[in-house]
């Protein structure tokens, strides 16, 4: 019996009955939707890190009736402010915006020149906070030096990307989820026919004296093998979309990730041969449940 | 060995809806001691195939207890019914073999499932092929087989594994004279060695010829029992 050691390793004929073809084409999608739900949930996380920093680092200093005497009254209330902001070594970059540019600035939001409407132009300092507390003190002091001035940081910016931020990963992942549960919808029909093609040999060896343990086993150990080739080539082939994508997003990402592998997050490089091995589990888990709750209607 | 009590069996689909005899077995008692043998005889429709399913353990009973090698069998756990199903050989009125599978490798399916050795399996594999006649059919697949060929295999399947309990539901219905002859002296040797063996048929010659106490069956009830 030349065969035997194959037969007998499967005697059931799982090899014909479980599409070897469907199966893990459907999980190699399934993977290849979530390597993607995964790029997007965690290169949005480390681009909105970036620019929320950066956003947050901005600081817009109002100050009104600029050429009006300081505090001190020795000087403008512009330049004593901006005396007073070069001062500070946590502030860096201080530069005052032309006449020009606030108007261009402003113009829109009211429609047309301040000028012509008489209102009286804000003298507009732009710099930085390279500090890591927040400016909370800086606005009391400027104001002291001259009175109604403003202080507008980014932050406003940075809790809108961080929304931003936390709605793509609440979506990648609902995907991870929904594509999850299809993928078990997935086995849980393959695993359905093949019992239905095998039926005859499952109720005789059922009926021979097979234990619940060993068909579910056989029926398990078949979809995992499925599913996790299937997910592996999924995972494999979006690495070069991935690639595509991480090059796309380069420019904004910064220097630090353009010498990385891909351009792709480091923590991506982990997560995506974790794939294989959640499908593994999935498969291993529906088939396990499916065949088991098939093999009640037997005696 | 094989003891039934007061046994009741209805299926859940009725061939015949709204039948009055809608219970396939009605109040069957007997009991056959370790190492017996019994005729099982009725006619066509009388309840044979049903009380031999409820002693392989393919059906439970609606009401009535049967005890099967010692064992209650609505007591046990379905890990311990699969391993007792282990201990019982049958020959399957329709044969059921697996047509994928050799005629070797459908003889050698109960102690692959036992997970015997490879070893042991050929060994005994070939003998009751042998014993049965068939060592020149190993690779033949059933549908390649005569129908005498697949009971014989069958036969075969249902013995291999040296079962404490053979149950045979009708098993000399598609061989010759000859053939049935053979079978039965096969079957009563395995009844010497100490087999239990049922025997259900509507073959009265054959009963005539080889004399053992009989079960009688009549729409689903008992109507003599030795
Ligand atoms: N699976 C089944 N479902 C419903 N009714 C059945 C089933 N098997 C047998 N019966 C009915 O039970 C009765 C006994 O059948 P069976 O045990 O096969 O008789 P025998 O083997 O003596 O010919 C018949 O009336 C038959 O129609
Ligand atoms: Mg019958």
């Amino acid at each position: 019996m030349r065969n035997e050691p194959r037969r007998r390793a499967d005697y059931l004929g799982l090899r014909e009955a479980l599409g070897d073809r469907l199966l893990p084409v459907l999980v190699a999608a399934m993977s290849f939707l979530a390597a993607l739900a995964m790029a997007g949930a965690l290169a949005s996380a480390t681009l909105a890190a970036r620019w929320q920093g950066d956003a947050a680092s901005q600081l817009t200093i109002q100050v009104p009736q600029p050429t009006a005497p300081d505090a001190s009254s020795k000087t403008s209330r512009l330049d004593s402010v901006l005396a007073a902001l070069k001062a500070m070594p946590n502030v860096a970059d201080e530069q005052v915006m032309s006449p020009k540019d606030v108007t261009a600035l402003i113009s829109p939001w009211l429609g047309a020149d301040p000028a012509q409407l008489g209102l009286p132009l804000p003298g507009v300092i732009s710099a930085r906070w390279v500090d890591t507390a927040p400016p909370d003190a800086l606005a009391p002091t400027l104001d002291k030096l001259s009175p109604g001035t403003l202080v507008q940081t980014g932050a406003l910016w940075a809790s809108r990307v961080a929304a931003l931020t936390t709605s793509l990963q609440a979506c990648a992942a609902a995907i991870l989820i929904i594509v999850a549960l299809v993928a078990a919808a997935v086995v849980a029909v393959a695993t359905r026919s093949g019992l239905a093609q095998r039926r005859e040999t499952i109720t005789l060896i059922h009926a021979l004296g097979a234990l619940d343990d060993d068909i579910a086993g056989r029926f398990a150990a078949r979809i995992t093998l499925l599913a996790f080739a299937g997910a592996a080539a999924g995972a494999v082939l979006a690495l070069p979309v991935l690639a595509w994508l991480g090059a796309l997003a380069a420019p904004f990402a910064g220097p630090a990730q353009i010498n990385d592998v891909f351009n792709l997050p480091p923590a991506l490089m982990f997560a995506l041969p974790g794939l294989p091995v959640i499908a593994a589990a999935i498969g291993w888990g529906t088939a396990q449940l499916t065949v088991r709750g098939w093999l009640r209607s037997l005696p | 060995m094989v003891k039934f009590e007061d046994v009741w069996l209805k299926y859940r689909h009725p061939a015949r809806q709204g039948d009055a005899a809608a219970e396939a077995l009605r109040g069957i008692s007997f009991e056959i001691p370790e190492g017996g043998f019994r005729w099982l005889i009725g006619p066509s429709g009388a309840g044979k195939t049903s009380l031999l399913k409820l002693i392989y353990l393919a059906e439970h009973p609606e009401k009535g207890r049967i005890d099967i090698l010692g064992t209650e069998a609505a007591k046990i756990s379905r890990r311990d019914a699969a391993l007792l199903r282990r201990r019982i050989g049958v020959v399957y009125q329709d044969f059921r073999l697996l047509p994928q599978l050799s005629a070797y490798d459908n003889v050698a399916l109960p102690m692959r499932l036992a997970r015997r050795n490879e070893t042991q399996i050929h060994a005994d594999v070939t003998e009751i092929l042998r014993w049965v006649g068939l060592e020149t059919r190993l690779h033949a697949r059933p549908d390649e087989l005569s129908g005498g060929e697949q009971q014989r295999i069958a036969i075969a399947r249902a013995v291999v594994a040296r079962p404490k309990l053979l149950v045979a539901d009708e098993p000399t219905g598609n061989l010759d004279d000859e053939q049935a002859h053979r079978l039965m002296h096969l079957i009563t040797a395995l009844n010497r060695l100490g087999t239990t063996v049922v025997v259900a048929t509507h073959n009265m010659g054959l009963v005539e010829k080889w004399p053992a106490p009989r079960l009688t069956i009549e729409h689903g009830k008992l109507t003599h029992a030795e």
